[in-house]
């Protein structure tokens, strides 16, 4: 057992369609939360599959797309430190905050470097101790744990030298602030599985029992999203309103609690704010006492006020409002390689997606000036 | 970012293991899941095991798969 190839069997995934063609009869719309599941769903046609009274909208899980340009350009500030060492993970790099983006500033002279993992950070730390190492610590429920064993460990290790520009984001809260604001007709959710190995199932619950909507915790091969779009069409046409786990070989109806704890030793809720929501109260987190000598935003640096493009309607692809190709810029001024907002640049951006893999998986997009699509 | 990826543990130490994911070796922390053992199957995200696979689980959701399969 690989745990991969068995779940990408095509006569199992066969089944699946017809299972949802079966017991599809109302229209239904899904909204699917996680950026893995926007890239999955593309990557392996799923909409062509499904039958025509079923879409599938994308919402706002991913983690990059969210970060208002306020904080990219705070470590943007911060990297241009001299005596600063700026880590973050990949995907950050590009994401263009309100005049430059980290990436450009590498190219200017800035020392930021790329890491895997928050432990990255320490090391950088340890081996460059007149050096200020700030993370920028992105990412929902899934990195958070990481981040604050990370930080527990630089307090063990009693590194002075390194920083966390903290801007986690719980997904639970967006969830109840996109059924609260009731802009879009969801009828059910597909909800981030690997989010969910650490949550458990409780944390949702609200979203069956206060707004009576079903969701379905879904692993993110071929086989997993059909299950999981199975599952949740069933539960509708049934009348039944539950958190159910599809991703069952990962995810357990109690989470990981170590994990949870390891973030409550570090962290407390917090509101924080979203691109295209704003302020979602209890969405985020702030340092507990004790370690606000590592809060990167406590650095004393100058920052340019920010200013979001005009014309970018990122914030409304995050909440389901508009799709990519409805935006103005897609294509014709926002691609891969000239970017204007964080939805085109990170790897789950929804308009990454549309742009690589829509139209039938020819991409809706092209740079070659005398392709039809372009 | 959500992005998991199951790999093997070869490997473990008191909070690190060897993993092997895709014919590549990795070294991974375990202060999220310290029950790993050397053969079990862990998620993996940014330089740590979040949870382990579980192979019965897995298992039995192709088994429900392959009945539905057959009843089609």
């Amino acid at each position: 057992m690989k745990f991969i190839d068995e779940f990408r069997n095509p006569q199992l995934a066969e089944t699946l369609v017809r299972r949802i063609h079966a017991v599809a009869k109302r229209p239904i719309q899904i909204m699917e939360v996680c950026g893995t599941h926007t890239v999955s769903i593309f990557r392996y046609g799923i909409r062509d599959l499904l039958p025509p009274q079923i879409s599938l909208l994308s919402g706002p899980g991913c983690p990059v797309c969210v970060t208002p340009n306020a904080d990219i350009d705070f470590a943007i500030a911060l990297a241009r430190e001299k005596d600063v060492i700026l880590a973050t993970f990949g995907d950050m790099m590009r994401v263009p905050g309100s005049r430059s983006s980290l990436q450009k500033e590498k190219a200017q002279g800035a020392d930021t470097r790329i890491v895997y993992s928050p432990l990255d950070a320490l090391r950088i730390a340890a081996k460059h101790p007149r050096q200020k190492v700030v993370f920028l610590a992105i990412g929902f429920e899934t990195t958070s744990p990481g981040i604050s064993v990370a930080l527990l460990r630089a307090k063990e290790e009693s590194l002075r030298n390194v920083f966390f520009l903290n801007c986690q984001k719980r997904v639970p809260p967006a969830l109840r602030a996109l059924l609260s604001a009731g802009r879009v007709r969801i009828d059910g959710f597909l909800l981030p599985g690997h989010v969910s190995a650490i949550l458990g199932v409780g944390p949702y619950r609200f979203v069956a029992e206060q707004f009576g909507r079903p969701g379905v915790i879904t692993g993110f091969e071929p086989l997993d999203v059909l299950q999981g779009i199975w599952m949740l069409v069933k539960q509708i046409e049934e009348c039944r309103c539950e958190i159910e786990i599809q991703y069952r070989r990962v995810v357990r109806p109690e989470g990981n609690p170590l994990a949870m704890r390891k973030i409550s030793e570090v962290f407390e809720e917090d509101d924080t704010s979203w691109r295209g929501f704003g302020l979602i109260p209890g969405s985020g987190y702030r340092f507990r006492d004790g370690f606000e000598g590592m809060d990167a935003r406590n650095l004393s640096v100058v920052v340019e006020p920010s200013i979001e493009h005009p014309g970018c309607r990122c914030g409304e692809v995050l909440q389901g409002i508009v799709s990519p190709p409805q935006c103005p810029l897609f294509r014709k001024v926002c691609n891969p390689e000239n970017p204007l907002g964080p939805c085109m640049v990170s790897v789950e951006g929804t308009c990454a997606a549309y742009f690589k893999y829509g139209n039938g998986g020819r991409g809706l997009g092209s740079l070659n000036p005398e392709d039809p699509e372009a | 970012m959500c992005l998991g990826i199951p790999a093997k543990v070869i490997e473990r130490g008191p909070r690190l293991a060897k993993v092997e994911l895709g014919g590549v070796f990795r070294e991974i922390s375990l202060d999220l899941c310290p029950e790993a053992v050397v053969g079990d199957y862990v998620l993996v995200h940014a330089g740590f095991a979040i949870e382990r696979l579980s192979e019965e689980d897995a298992k039995e959701t192709l088994e429900l798969l392959r009945q539905m399969a057959e009843m089609a």
